[in-house]
């Protein structure tokens, strides 16, 4: 008799705790919800903007949330405890050799044919989209990705302002190739060692800060280059941006429907579909060279002592390595790769503004690392796809309006969505998609290393 | 040079370091002679960190001389004129002298050479026992690579480069028996293993004086045997002097052909281990007394 009193009770607490649980969650997500669901602002016929609410709908949402955390917590969470859901340790080492034998050449042949590929399944008017789009856009977050990768993931400083290196290359490229006629070729690695030059610049300041304090620098150097380009009216024309920026040529012919144009002179259909393909195998030769770059400096005593730097810095200067040339040199080449990457993107876009270097991309190129996993190439440009990838994707989904309505806006949802997919992916792979570190020699068995013993590096 | 000329390879003159109000070091003067242990003693806060930081660049103290001398003897008669300079050392073909307190961490470890290991281990966890070794040879790496450049080209000289310094890493792993975990990374091995990888680690900047802070601690009595045979080669087969702060007095008065007694930041005694042992003031520094009352409070304990 007692015992059963005593398990009803333990029962009781159970229950109101899960209650409890799932009210506190009801009640953060009715806080969450209200402004982003909750309101709406409707622009009326007149043109006047007037508030409207979506109570069913927000309701709906928290309740639905809380009815899943009060199951959760009730039935999932004592099972997950007992670790019948636990993913195997050690399946991650052998997927990431998997990854590493046959994933590469499959994705570096797929990339090459992609274009080719495109214009098969679509067609010639369909196929500028899917390759500007999706292939050109996700490219430049690869090279970016890789870029920031030397500094954040290889030497382990904290970089928030990575965006301003990208404006660096492209207002470089915009501004010299309207004002002195020079070629996408020649200003392309003007725009890099530029880019570079405020790398280090950068670098001088910083080079006693460490974490958090590292950070809030680097984002205040990227805000202050925004305003820079904003405010300097006279050079970079504020907030209108700059138009009408020179095209790369192919070595001297241009992409247009001139008669000395890339189509007449080979015989061919005027179609923006050559420029764009043009574009895309650009970006990936960057990309390329980018990539092989990082492979590369990981082997040589720099990129070791950068990895050094990550793990301890006062054991890299009691073996004598100076530590200032051995930051400023991370700095500098990955702002040089955000150089190349935004001299690219003025050469694309045609048009470029202070509009296109906000925080926001700093933070996409970041997350893109992170979630990666820091220092792995593969994963950089997993994730890379992943998160841009999806943006794109978000813009292509017209059928969920068959299911929401016609009011239904699926981009709008985006950042919600990657909201959430951050969350499960800090929850379950905190170190991000590819946790190990592969050592750069050995003798006889490269072994990759978990992550769990890396350091994320502090400063 | 040879390994025990006697001659002197570290000149410590009137060291004094000031925290703020705290004298950490007060005016401490010894000598550390070319192929020699010697040991650095005395109780918890004596200021023996402070002075190995001091030595390796990670402290400017605040008054005194270091002189580091590598090579001939006789470019000790440059030290007054160097002094004089304001320069850091002087480099000659057949030697080089450096004033160690000028230089900057980094600079003691590259240019004189001077290596260290830390009290609380300092490896690079994340990377293997192979790669450790192999950020150790840095400084000649780079210039082999042409500063990354030649290195980024793959031309033959940084691979011929890389390939010695791949065999000074095995020799070392070797002589430390850690070859076979060389691809495993450091944070994985044993407490006294990664004892012994941080000494490897040290020797491979080819050190003309190592400084071991506290090398045994932690280490099981068998591990510190070995460790002291281990030092003891080193010293006879390498030629190299070193400088230890140790707090097991079996590794002390085993190995160490010299120690020197600190008590706060004072240096105490300096002499052989036997007559340190037995100096009335140092038992007095251990014990916590005045050295008037040492007689009393042995009696007292039973020594």
């Amino acid at each position: 008799m007692a015992r059963m009193r005593l398990a009803g009770a333990n029962i009781r607490t159970e229950l109101s705790e899960a209650l409890r649980d799932a009210g506190l969650t009801a009640l953060i997500a009715f806080g969450v919800f209200l402004p982003l669901v909750g309101f709406q602002t409707i622009t009326d016929i007149r043109d006047v903007l007037i508030l409207t609410s979506r109570w069913p709908l927000l309701f709906a949402l928290v309740g639905s949330i809380a009815a899943a955390r009060f199951i959760y917590v009730l039935a999932l969470a004592p099972r997950l405890e007992r670790g019948a859901l636990r993913l195997p340790q050690r399946a991650s080492a052998t997927a990431a050799n998997i990854l590493r034998n046959w994933f590469i050449p499959f994705a570096v042949a797929f990339v090459v044919v992609y274009p080719l590929l495109v214009v098969i399944a679509v067609g010639f008017g369909g196929a500028v989209r899917w390759i500007d789009n999706f292939g050109i856009q996700i490219l430049i977050y690869v090279m970016l990705g890789w870029g920031l990768n030397i500094v954040v993931g290889l030497a382990g400083l904290l970089d928030l302002g990575y965006v301003a290196f990208y404006a660096v290359g492209a207002y470089s490229y915009a501004l010299l190739a309207k004002t002195f006629g020079l070629s996408f070729w020649i200003l392309l690695p003007l725009a890099g060692t530029l880019a570079s030059f405020w790398g280090i610049l950068l670098g001088f300041p910083v080079l006693r800060l460490r974490g958090d304090y590292l950070a809030i620098v680097t984002l205040a150097f990227g805000e202050i280059i925004r305003l820079i380009l904003i405010n300097w009216v006279p050079v970079t024309n504020g907030y209108a941006g700059i138009g009408s920026i020179p095209r790369p040529t192919f070595f001297g012919i241009p992409f247009n429907a001139d008669d000395n144009g890339f189509a007449a002179v080979f015989g061919l259909e005027f179609s923006p579909l050559y420029r764009v393909m043009f574009l895309y195998y650009v970006i990936l030769a960057l990309a390329l060279v980018t990539c092989f770059f990082n492979v590369r400096l990981r082997r040589l005593p720099i990129g070791r002592a950068w990895e050094a730097l990550r793990e301890d810095e006062i054991a890299c200067r009691s073996l004598g390595i100076n530590t200032t040339n051995t930051k400023l040199t991370a700095f500098a080449m990955g702002a040089m790769f955000a150089g190349f990457a935004g001299s690219f993107f003025a050469a694309r876009q045609g048009f470029i503004s202070p509009e296109s270097f906000t925080f926001l991309e700093s933070a996409t190129i970041l997350s893109i690392v992170v979630l990666g996993g820091m220092g792995s190439q593969i994963g950089v440009a997993i994730a890379a796809v992943v998160m841009i990838g999806g943006t794109e994707i978000m813009r292509q989904l017209g059928f969920l309006k068959q299911i929401f309505g016609p009011t239904f806006d699926p981009t709008q949802y985006r950042m919600l969505i990657f909201g959430l997919a951050m969350v499960a992916i800090m929850r379950w792979r905190p170190r991000g998609l590819i946790a190990t570190r592969a050592p750069s020699v050995f003798f006889k068995k490269r072994r990759d290393i978990s992550v769990d013993l890396v350091a994320e590096g502090r400063g | 040079m040879t390994a025990r000329d006697g001659s002197t390879v570290l000149r410590v003159e009137h060291l004094t370091m000031r925290f703020g109000g705290l004298v950490a070091v007060d005016d401490l003067s010894f000598e550390v002679r070319r192929g020699t242990i010697t040991a650095l003693i005395g109780p918890n806060g004596a200021g023996k960190t402070t002075v190995f930081n001091c030595i390796t660049g990670f402290y400017r103290p605040t008054e005194g001389r270091l002189a580091l001398q590598r090579g001939d003897a006789a470019v000790w008669q440059a030290l007054e004129a160097l002094t004089d300079s304001g320069q850091r050392g002087v480099v000659r073909p057949d030697g080089a002298l450096f004033l160690l307190e000028r230089m900057p961490d980094y600079l003691v470890a590259q240019q004189a050479r001077v290596a260290r290991t830390f009290q609380n281990i300092r490896l690079f966890a994340g990377m293997t026992v192979l790669e450790n070794l192999l950020v150790a040879q840095h400084n000649p790496l780079m210039l082999a690579s042409g500063y990354t450049v030649l290195g980024l080209l793959g031309l033959p000289p940084y691979a011929a480069a890389e390939r010695a310094a791949l065999d000074k890493a095995r020799h070392w792993l070797e002589r430390f028996r850690l070859l076979d975990r060389a691809d495993d990374p450091a944070g994985e091995l044993p407490y006294g293993a990664q004892r012994r990888l941080e000494i490897a680690r040290a020797m491979c900047t080819d050190p003309v004086l190592l400084c071991l802070d506290e090398p045994a601690a932690g280490l099981n009595p068998r591990e510190s045997a070995e460790l002291n045979e281990l030092l003891l080669i080193i010293r006879d087969e390498c030629a190299i002097s070193m400088l230890l702060i140790e707090h097991d007095m079996s590794v002390v008065m085993n190995i160490s052909d010299h120690v020197v007694v600190l008590d706060y930041g004072v240096k105490i005694a300096d002499g052989a281990p036997e007559a340190v042992r037995n100096d009335p003031k140092v038992i007095g520094a251990y014990l916590g007394v005045g050295d008037e009352e040492v007689a009393r409070v042995e009696a007292e304990v039973g020594l």
